[in-house]
């Protein structure tokens, strides 16, 4: 009976145009960068043979230090407050404004569509402290503060990024978070209540346990994009200022197209993939320990 | 005070003692200016980017920036629009994502039949090999891409960035197509195929059709992505005749030195309000697809 189904020039018609194109576009070159990571030069110049002293410089050069610290650090906390977030934002969504929930849901959730771009220069208008005093500085006047200059330190930019990726992303993170909530069962809720747990207690107690399988496969995508970060910080900061805001795929960008150096480009993405597979592996191992605990 | 209020106004509650429901305005209330806080913090921002994008430079340098325009000055728009080569990226965006969308989806929900209702050896692994690619970042692709546009001439044309959407578009989009079919039962194509219709035909006229409202999911996810893009377009565009919609709008404010905000403000709102009018028509259906995406990748 599967004949018609099993037959071979009709698979290789219907997957072969993207098996090709898969294969040409991403799985090619990964294996070329992998080769790239061994070698000095560029594309322009030419490539000459390396050995292994690109992943010797990687090991001893401190802006790969200091971006990976911005990398991790980054990562961490917009994952935590775009979850966080979210998480606040379903529970509203789930408790309180229930079956009215649909337009609030979909006015919170438009910022994900809008490009990054035009949120990342909106956003530097609003925190300008000059030629003009943007909306943040001028209501910090208001309340009888100072304004702020905002991009004027690593440290001012970086809250201001962490900011603007929550705002971003809360909503999709909130839609996320919402489906899971949805199918808690009413009867567990209802004889929770009936055994007397109620607000801050059956959201510990009852929801965040039922919940969690959900909240950490967002995590998991939460973080898996913020260490891919790159248009937000290209848009608003771009790595400034100095180096200060400069996680690893900006800096790996600058290193091969402003100073065109493939080789060390290319080790320093091989050094962001790894990143990406360990931290993707350890929260997955985290996340099936607790599940078999609870 | 939102994980409190919410709990204590839900239906069990409504036969509690006259106490508890005498304070139950107030939480109501507090609630209620918790949602009014977080439209401000959603809209607000559009709304002053928008009426920023209608003032001229000096209202803008020299009033304060809650202020209303004092006059009205559309011409912000169709200075951005053409002195502002904005029209000339909003062409090149379209250039670019039209044909790779198009290719992504036909040859991405070939693959996902090809993948679910098909039967040969070796389908899950290669289902396998194609959602990994999800996880891998794009800067590790870039470099070897460059090297090829360049050495085959293809630099300088918006063959890369078609070629480059169409390929790291598809781990995505044959995975999402996988699931979709698994809903429609194979009897049905083996009936096909009995009736005369080859399978090739019963892909496209039984089953597109009966998909098409994943694809259309799909798509929208997809047109997000690459409207949206910037890393690929950056690497790929060495000409400012090429720029794409994002890439232009990065260097905007180098090209007017930074003093015309009017112009710059007017090409952040007709790029955003171009996406928002998608989001505005189907935002259901946006909704679900990118969070569809989410938890199968």
């Amino acid at each position: 009976m599967h004949r018609v189904l099993g037959d071979r020039r009709a698979v290789a018609i219907l997957l072969g145009p993207a098996l090709l194109v898969y294969t040409l576009v991403m799985l090619v070159p990964i294996g070329w960068s992998l080769g790239y990571s061994f070698t000095k030069g560029n594309s322009i110049t030419g490539f000459s043979w390396a050995g292994f002293s690109n992943f010797q410089r990687l090991a001893d050069d401190p802006a790969v230090h200091d971006a990976l610290w911005f990398t991790v650090k980054y990562a961490v906390v917009v994952t935590a407050g775009q979850v966080a977030a979210g998480y606040a934002l379903a529970l509203l969504y789930t408790f309180y404004l229930k079956r009215a929930s649909a337009l609030v849901r979909t006015l919170v959730f438009f910022p994900v569509v809008l490009p990054t771009v035009a949120v990342g220069l909106l956003f530097q208008k609003f925190f300008q402290v000059a030629p003009q005093t943007g909306p943040v500085n001028s209501l910090l006047e208001l309340v009888g503060l100072h304004s702020v200059d905002w991009f004027g330190s690593a440290g001012g930019s970086f809250w201001v990024l962490v900011l603007m990726d929550v705002w971003r992303s809360m909503g999709f993170y909130a839609v996320l978070l919402f489906a899971g909530l949805v199918d808690i069962p009413e009867e567990v809720l209802e004889s929770a209540r009936l055994d007397g747990a109620s607000g801050l207690r059956l959201i510990r107690h009852i929801v965040l346990p039922l919940s969690f399988p959900v909240l950490m496969s967002s995590a998991i995508f939460s973080i898996n994009g913020t260490l891919k970060v790159f248009d937000s910080i290209v848009a608003l900061t771009n790595g400034g200022p100095g180096s200060g805001t400069t996680p690893l795929t900006l800096y790996m960008f600058q290193t091969s197209f402003t100073y065109g150096d493939y080789g060390y480009g290319s080790t320093i993405a091989v050094l962001l993939t790894v990143l990406c597979l360990l931290v993707t592996l350890v929260v997955f191992r985290v996340s099936r320990r607790d599940l078999t605990k609870g | 005070m939102s994980v409190d209020a919410p709990l204590r106004t839900a239906p069990a509650h409504a036969a509690r003692p006259a106490a508890a429901r005498r304070r139950r305005p107030l939480r109501g209330l507090w609630a209620k200016v918790l949602i009014a806080l977080l439209v401000v913090v959603e809209v607000y921002p559009l709304v002053w980017m928008f009426l920023t994008s209608v003032k001229s430079n000096s209202d803008y340098l020299n009033h304060s920036t809650w202020s209303l325009p004092t006059h009205w000055e559309w011409g912000n728009y169709a200075e951005a629009w053409t002195t502002g080569h904005i029209g000339l990226y909003v062409r090149n965006s379209l250039l670019a994502v039209v044909p790779s969308l198009a290719l992504v989806l036909l040859i991405g929900a070939a693959a996902g039949f090809a993948l679910q209702i098909m039967v040969w050896k070796g389908r899950s692994l290669t289902l396998l090999v194609f959602l990994a690619g999800v996880m891998v970042p794009s800067q590790l692709i870039l470099l070897p891409l460059f090297t090829v546009y360049f050495r085959t001439g293809l630099s300088g044309t918006l063959w890369p960035l078609v070629l480059t959407y169409t390929g790291t578009g598809l781990p995505l989009t044959v995975f999402m197509m996988a699931t979709y079919y698994k809903t429609v039962p194979r009897e049905l194509f083996e009936a096909a195929a009995i009736d005369g219709a080859g399978i090739l035909r019963a892909f496209w006229t039984i089953s597109l059709p009966m998909v098409r409202n994943a694809i259309l999911t799909v798509g929208l996810v997809q047109f997000f992505f690459i409207w949206n893009d910037l890393l690929v377009a950056l690497t790929f565009t060495n000409s400012q005749d090429l720029r794409t919609v994002q890439v232009g709008l990065l260097n905007f404010t180098g090209d007017f030195g930074a003093t015309r905000y009017g112009p710059l403000f007017a090409a952040i709102c007709l790029n955003v309000f171009g996406t928002l009018a998608v989001y505005l028509f189907l935002n259901q259906k946006v909704m679900k697809g990118l969070t569809g995406g989410a938890v199968k990748g």
